[in-house]
């Protein structure tokens, strides 16, 4: 791999859905490139193929055709327990409902990913009080989701998104279940994610002012890119 | 935390459910180990049977006497090391409820036949040589508060002496215990003698003989010619092994196996239809839970190792705590049960058993809950496409 190299290429990427005996494509001859260090917002109508689109990047679903190429090796062939293994390592997910355990505190959730990595059970603790400390929720490390806010809920699993260090966070509408404040909030830090620390972001969203945050915003219309801005 | 952890924590998601699961199951476990402890103790003498001894009863049923005389004629057939005969006296104690199970019996010869009954060797000779003399068993001793040198009463509900009376005075001169646990020592013998020769009717009768063999090969050749020895006369013989004997006066009561079985068969297929729903709908209820443990890297294997681990420990501790139960239980009756069902116990058999069971159990419950766990789609778990 080489600076220069992206860390995602999309080549001619198609999806189909059959739905009965009828066919809905969603997408058809994608091409994009997702460099390091970028974070991109991708817009759209809904059912234009945006959270399709993220779970291709997310390797949890397939392509219909196509190729999904992260840092010059193919994941769109990898087998399911292959991908798994690759999601544990490169990509931290974000969701619009948190999707935390309701049974884990919050160190414990954060703590899942790690569970895959071999680390010892104090390093674990370690990463874990880091991740929190970045979204600004160490205090809370011991409550559960429903003890917690939206707002909160959705700092811890943003922890938990970073808290194994991956090359990139993949966020489905992240504060599509937030006021607006608390919105920017989580924005803010994902921004500081990605400025501070480099992550790369895609992160899908309706909002055009959630996608102001991004450096670039990306229109994904009837199967197609428009770009609208590029900020970095 | 560990995968332990996350196990555990899915178990007890809904920690009244999980409860009353484990509560069903331990009812089951907890028949299940009562009722096997209740077959097995039915089954005693079957199991303490030796391979080498046969026993002879009367071809019509082993409740009709024969002729004394048998006895000399079959200690004369090559292959037999001892035989000795016994009468049922179907005794009581002081009044009928006190039922006494006693044999009248040849004394010398029936230890012979009987190595496993210990007697110390004063009271065998005391046993040999008194002819009021009766030996009880510990198990026997022990419910009536009996002790050597005691002088007491029996009636027999079958049999009347000359002078009309059904009531024989015993001297208690020997205590017997056994080898083995198993072997039951809730019985009592005294001479066939004393018994014979009070008789008001059916003198010189024996009820049945018991004989061990040189070797189990010789078995057959013993039986059939001890049959045939008493072929077209007018109390034919049937010898068989002494394991089929207790086998066939076991099932006078009927077919005890086949209805514990059933009982249990039923307790536990209708136990591991609620459990088995309710594991199905308990995970349907995690599927997002399951797609999030998938999106962060989980393989399909490890989850279903982790649901399948959570109907493992459901069933590990429900069936532990019902067999424990029933163990408690079993020991708690024994004694009172003695008089019954001697050996009445939890054998390890039956713990084994029920071992086995629990493992099939959370296999049967928490194989599909685990593959339709396993199979999840995290898209469609999610709900986007």
């Amino acid at each position: 791999m080489t600076d220069q190299q992206p860390l995602y290429q999309l080549r001619d990427l198609s999806k189909t859905y059959t739905r009965g005996k009828e066919s809905i494509s969603i997408f058809k001859g994608l091409d994009m490139d997702i460099q390091h260090g970028d974070f991109i917002a991708i817009m759209g109508p809904s059912g234009s193929g945006k959270t399709t689109l993220l779970n291709q990047l997310g390797g949890i679903d397939s392509p219909s055709s196509g190729q999904v190429v992260f840092e010059g090796k193919r994941i769109d062939n990898l087998s399911q327990g292959a991908l798994a293994k690759w999601r544990s390592r490169n990509v931290g997910f974000i969701f619009q409902f948190y999707n935390l355990m309701p049974t884990l505190s919050a160190a414990q959730n954060v703590e899942l990913p790690l569970l895959l990595t071999g680390l010892s059970g104090g390093e674990r603790k370690k990463r874990v009080k880091t991740a929190l400390e970045i979204v600004g929720i160490a205090d809370r490390a011991g409550h559960k989701p429903r003890q917690l806010s939206g707002g909160q809920q959705q700092r811890v699993a943003i922890a938990r998104a970073i808290v194994a260090d991956p090359k990139i966070l993949l966020a489905d509408e992240p504060t599509g279940d937030l006021d607006r404040t608390t919105a920017d909030e989580i924005l803010g830090m994902l921004q500081q994610l990605n400025t501070e620390l480099g992550k790369t972001i895609v992160m899908v969203t309706h909002d055009p002012s959630a996608a102001k945050y991004a450096k670039r915003e990306l229109y994904l219309d009837k199967g197609e890119f428009v770009e609208r801005g590029n900020r970095s | 935390m560990n995968e332990a952890t996350l196990i555990r924590k899915g178990l007890f998601r809904k920690v009244l459910r999980a409860i009353l699961m484990m509560v069903s199951i331990s009812i089951a476990f907890f028949i299940f180990g009562v009722l096997g402890a209740v077959n097995k103790a039915f089954n005693a003498g079957v199991d303490v049977a030796a391979a080498n001894r046969l026993v002879i009863v009367n071809a019509i049923n082993f409740t009709v006497s024969m002729p004394y005389a048998y006895f000399g004629r079959v200690q004369g057939v090559d292959g037999i090391t001892h035989v000795t005969h016994a009468n049922w006296f179907g005794g009581y104690y002081q009044q009928p409820a006190n039922f006494v199970q006693t044999f009248a019996v040849e004394p010398e010869t029936y230890l012979d036949v009987y190595p496993e009954l210990i007697l110390p060797p004063e009271q065998r000779e005391a046993w040999i040589n008194t002819r009021t003399c009766l030996i009880v068993g510990q198990a026997l001793a022990t419910q009536y508060g009996w002790s050597l040198g005691d002088r007491i009463p029996l009636n027999s509900n079958i049999w009347q002496q000359a002078d009309g009376s059904s009531d024989w005075d015993f001297d208690i001169c020997g205590i017997f215990t056994a080898e083995d646990s198993s072997v039951p020592t809730n019985y009592a013998m005294f001479h066939y003698e004393y018994f014979n020769e009070s008789l008001a009717f059916a003198r010189d009768t024996i009820g049945w003989m018991i004989l061990t063999t040189e070797d189990v090969s010789l078995n057959d050749q013993v039986a059939d010619e001890i049959d045939a020895m008493f072929a077209n006369s007018p109390a034919e013989t049937e010898t068989t092994t002494e394991a089929a004997f207790s086998q066939a006066f076991v099932e006078q009561l009927g077919n005890i196996n086949l209805i514990l079985t059933s009982v249990i068969g039923a307790a536990f297929a209708t136990i591991l239809m609620i459990v088995g729903t309710t594991l199905v709908l308990a995970i349907n209820e995690r599927t997002k839970e399951i797609a999030v443990l998938k999106t962060l890297g989980f393989q399909s294997g490890r989850i279903f190792r982790m649901i399948l681990t959570e109907s493992f420990l459901l069933s590990l501790i429900g069936g532990a705590i019902g067999l424990g139960l029933a163990t408690a239980l079993v020991m708690a009756a024994a004694e009172g049960f003695q008089a019954f069902l001697p050996g009445f116990r939890m054998p390890l058999s039956v713990v084994w058993q029920a071992f086995a069971l629990m493992i099939a159990f959370a296999l049967v419950t928490g194989f599909f809950p685990a593959f339709n766990a396993m199979r999840i789609r995290i898209v469609e778990a999610f709900g986007k496409l």
